[in-house]
């Protein structure tokens, strides 16, 4: 195999509880986004837009969607000769096999398929965020350091702190500390969930970590403190921009919301920086005479005679004369008849809604629906 | 449909778009927001079952190529048959497609279908290719002609097809004034590979180039000549104005149902833009968008290709904007056609007639 400098693993393989219904047929990094994307899109662009051309994919809850969503990797152009994309599920060998125990346990499972391609250094990184990031000024970074391990950090309202992976740092960005979800935190640099680290020195504290019993197999809880206290050389990477875990319905719904501004921070009308995604191939979408869209992202496929407004509607969705839609993301092939009233909802691929009826309402709560429901004429529903 | 190959010949298509088809063929011209002319017979071999696909390209191919890459979007990238393009390149000057095919006669031996179904590259149709082979076997014909009646008001000239109570071409006009009722040869027939090789051969050792006037129309006596009558919806495109009228007939719903949905999806190249975004100020009405567009002023009446930007108090209304377009704040627009990557600066008025006004490619205006 030639050998890679860096190679990406990327991990795919959460359930995303807190988004519910949603990932109940599939895994969180291939949960719909902004109107065309999955989740694991973000990551997957940020990949090829850093010249990051082998990338190991790391599956376990659901994954069918996800593995067939990822195919060869066309879409990211990551379907290459020797290198590009390799889905990793959970594996059987000749002394048995196991479930990926935790984030660490899934790359220590895979020791030979990083070892393959001989890199010096690896990426890891999941499909749980919502971002865009040059990978290659992080590795430049790294080097430039002389790091065996470099975390890219983003600085978060101090009364969120205490939600995240904290770093303390010196005056040369060395870490100098680390708190998982402190009560009293001292910093306010979160850890995003991205690190670089120089390959034989993971590998060892891979093998070391499986020793211990007592170990969650996690890198924030394990890898990263058993990384300090030996001493090693730790640096923080400062990340500005826009930066959002998704992993709640809530999240998710304001992560969709941010993308509506005029200005939004996160483009994703940027030629130089396009998410790629699958593409289903749809017609133009079509606007009635009767229709009004302000302040909403609309996909291919869509037909709209009703009112939308700050909504994002994914692909093939259907809106019928005289329905409002406010607030509310509407996943793939949803059809919404005439007179349907919808505020602050997320409704999932494959909901057909009768004329008439009501979803959501303005308490602020989010209504969810899931897939495949069909909501009788006239119906009221507000559900969470 | 493994039984037959296709040939899209593009070299007796007349390019009659005025500016949008100076530099580039009429089957590579913007359509429908997002497709290309070719896009449609490309797609309905595809969903036919047609896995081996020829274009004969002969003027301005470059964008068509360029479309076409390795034929992926059309899942013609096969390592079996799929998408073969053979531009013309002979030192002599083009004498007729006959001519073009006796040039590339190894595709068509080597190719293992029994059929062969060669068309144009420039009809909006959605045609089902597997109903006229099973049409051609049933009647025992050689040789099945594509027409279609002419419906519309404008003057045109075409080839049209003379035919019997059970469809069978008698006579043939060629260069005709059509009138309303005309059967139109679509310049689309099908028959077994080894009669098409025959008469190709034949008729270039007599000297003479294309095949519908001097293969096929000289022996309608010879051989059984079926019509075939296409009845689905398809608009004759030959002008400036027939191309914009059509255009705009797609925003009745009927139409796009027609064409766009209820056979199934045309394909076409991927470009990896983001949803349409629709800002605070925006005002659409009764429009067809693509991804990529950003609109932040009033679109009415009009088709908005991918990646078309409408600045804040820009009025758009009966127009055709192609690929990255840019309209500037305040400008007006009413009845013309941007060809692509067309910038229109700041409160600047284009107005065109009811024959729309055309404004080339990358011009700034």
């Amino acid at each position: 195999m030639v050998k890679k400098e860096m190679i990406a693993m990327l991990l795919a393989g959460g359930q995303g509880t807190r988004l519910k219904d949603l990932t109940t047929k599939l895994a969180k990094p291939a949960v719909p986004f902004g109107g065309k994307y999955r989740i694991i899109d973000f990551t997957l662009s940020n990949c090829s837009n850093s010249g990051i051309e082998t990338v190991g994919v790391l599956t376990q809850y659901q994954p069918y969607i996800l593995n067939s969503y990822i195919g060869i990797g066309s879409a990211w152009d990551l379907d290459r000769k020797h290198r590009g994309i390799s889905v990793l599920p959970p594996y059987q060998g000749q002394k048995g096999g196991e479930w990926y125990k935790g984030t660490a346990n899934a790359i220590y499972q895979n020791i030979y398929y990083i070892d393959q391609y001989d890199p010096e250094y690896v990426l890891v990184i999941s499909g749980d965020h919502i971002y865009k990031m040059d990978y290659s000024k992080m590795f430049k970074y790294h080097k430039e350091k002389g790091a065996d391990a470099t975390i890219a950090v983003l600085e978060v309202p101090w009364d969120e702190a205490s939600r995240f992976g904290l770093m303390n740092t010196n005056a040369t960005n060395k870490i100098v500390d680390f708190e998982e979800k402190p009560k009293n935190p001292k910093s306010n640099l979160a850890s995003m969930g991205i690190y670089i680290f120089t390959w034989k020195v993971l590998k060892q504290f891979l093998l070391e970590d499986e020793q211990n019993e007592l170990s969650s197999n996690d890198f924030g809880k394990d890898i990263i403190p058993a990384m300090l206290n030996k001493e090693k050389k730790l640096y923080a990477y400062e990340f500005q921009g826009y930066w959002k875990d998704v992993g709640t319905i809530k999240s998710l719904w304001e992560a969709n919301m941010d993308l509506l501004s005029d200005n939004p921070e996160l483009d994703i009308n940027d030629p130089t920086w396009k998410i790629y995604s699958v593409n289903p191939n749809q017609p133009p979408q079509y606007i009635a005479p009767e229709a009004r869209v302000k302040r909403s992202l609309v996909n291919e496929g869509c037909l709209v005679y009703g009112n939308v407004e700050n909504s994002v509607l994914f692909y093939g969705v259907y809106v019928g004369l005289g329905s409002t839609i406010k607030e509310s993301i509407i996943m793939p092939d949803v059809k919404i008849g005439a007179n349907v009233t919808i505020k602050k909802a997320i409704i999932a691929s494959g909901t057909v809604i009768e004329d008439g009826s009501v979803i959501g309402d303005d308490s602020g709560e989010i209504t969810l629906f899931v897939e495949d429901h069909r909501i009788a004429v006239d119906s009221t529903v507000i559900s969470r | 449909m493994e039984r037959i190959m296709g040939v899209i010949n593009l070299g007796n298509e007349k390019d009659s778009l005025g500016d949008l088809t100076k530099h580039r063929c009429q089957a590579s011209v913007p359509f429908g927001g997002r497709y290309r002319l070719v896009d449609f017979t490309l797609s309905n071999f595809v969903k036919s079952g047609v896995r081996n696909v020829g274009v004969f390209a002969r003027n301005y191919y470059r964008s068509l190529l360029d479309h076409l890459g390795s034929g992926k979007e059309w899942d013609l990238d096969r390592q079996k048959d799929g998408l073969f393009i053979m531009p013309y390149y002979s030192n002599e000057s083009y004498k007729g497609d006959i001519q073009h095919f006796y040039d590339n006669l190894p595709y068509f031996e080597r190719s293992k279908e029994e059929y062969i179904l060669v068309t144009q590259g420039s009809i909006v149709w959605n045609i089902d290719f597997r109903h006229v082979f099973e049409e051609h076997k049933k009647q025992g014909a050689d040789i099945t002609l594509i027409y279609k009646d002419y419906i519309q008001e404008e003057k045109a000239v075409y080839h049209t097809l003379d035919v019997d109570e059970n469809e069978r071409v008698q006579a043939v006009d060629l260069e005709k004034i059509v009138n309303q009722g005309d059967n139109v040869f679509l310049n689309t027939y099908l028959m077994k590979k080894s009669l098409f090789i025959d008469l190709m051969k034949e008729t270039y050792e007599q000297g003479n180039y294309d095949f519908f006037t001097d293969a096929i129309r000289t022996n309608l006596e010879s051989y059984h000549v079926q019509g075939f009558h296409f009845k689905g919806y398809m608009p004759f495109i030959h002008s400036v104005e027939s191309f914009y009228n059509h255009s705009m007939n797609l925003l009745d719903e009927n139409v796009l149902q027609q064409l766009f949905y209820n056979h199934g999806f045309i394909y076409t190249k991927v470009n990896h833009g983001p949803p349409a975004k629709y800002l605070q100020s925006s005002q659409v009405v009764n429009s067809l968008i693509a991804n990529g567009c950003s609109i932040a002023g009033t679109v009415e009446n009009s088709i908005l290709f991918r990646g078309v930007k409408v600045h804040k108090g820009a009025i758009i209304r009966n127009s055709i904007i192609m690929q990255k377009g840019e309209i500037g704040e305040g400008a007006l627009l009413e009845n013309v056609i941007l060809d692509k990557d067309v910038k229109v600066s700041k409160d600047r008025i284009l107005k065109g007639d009811e024959i729309p006004t055309v404004f080339a490619k990358s011009s700034h205006l």
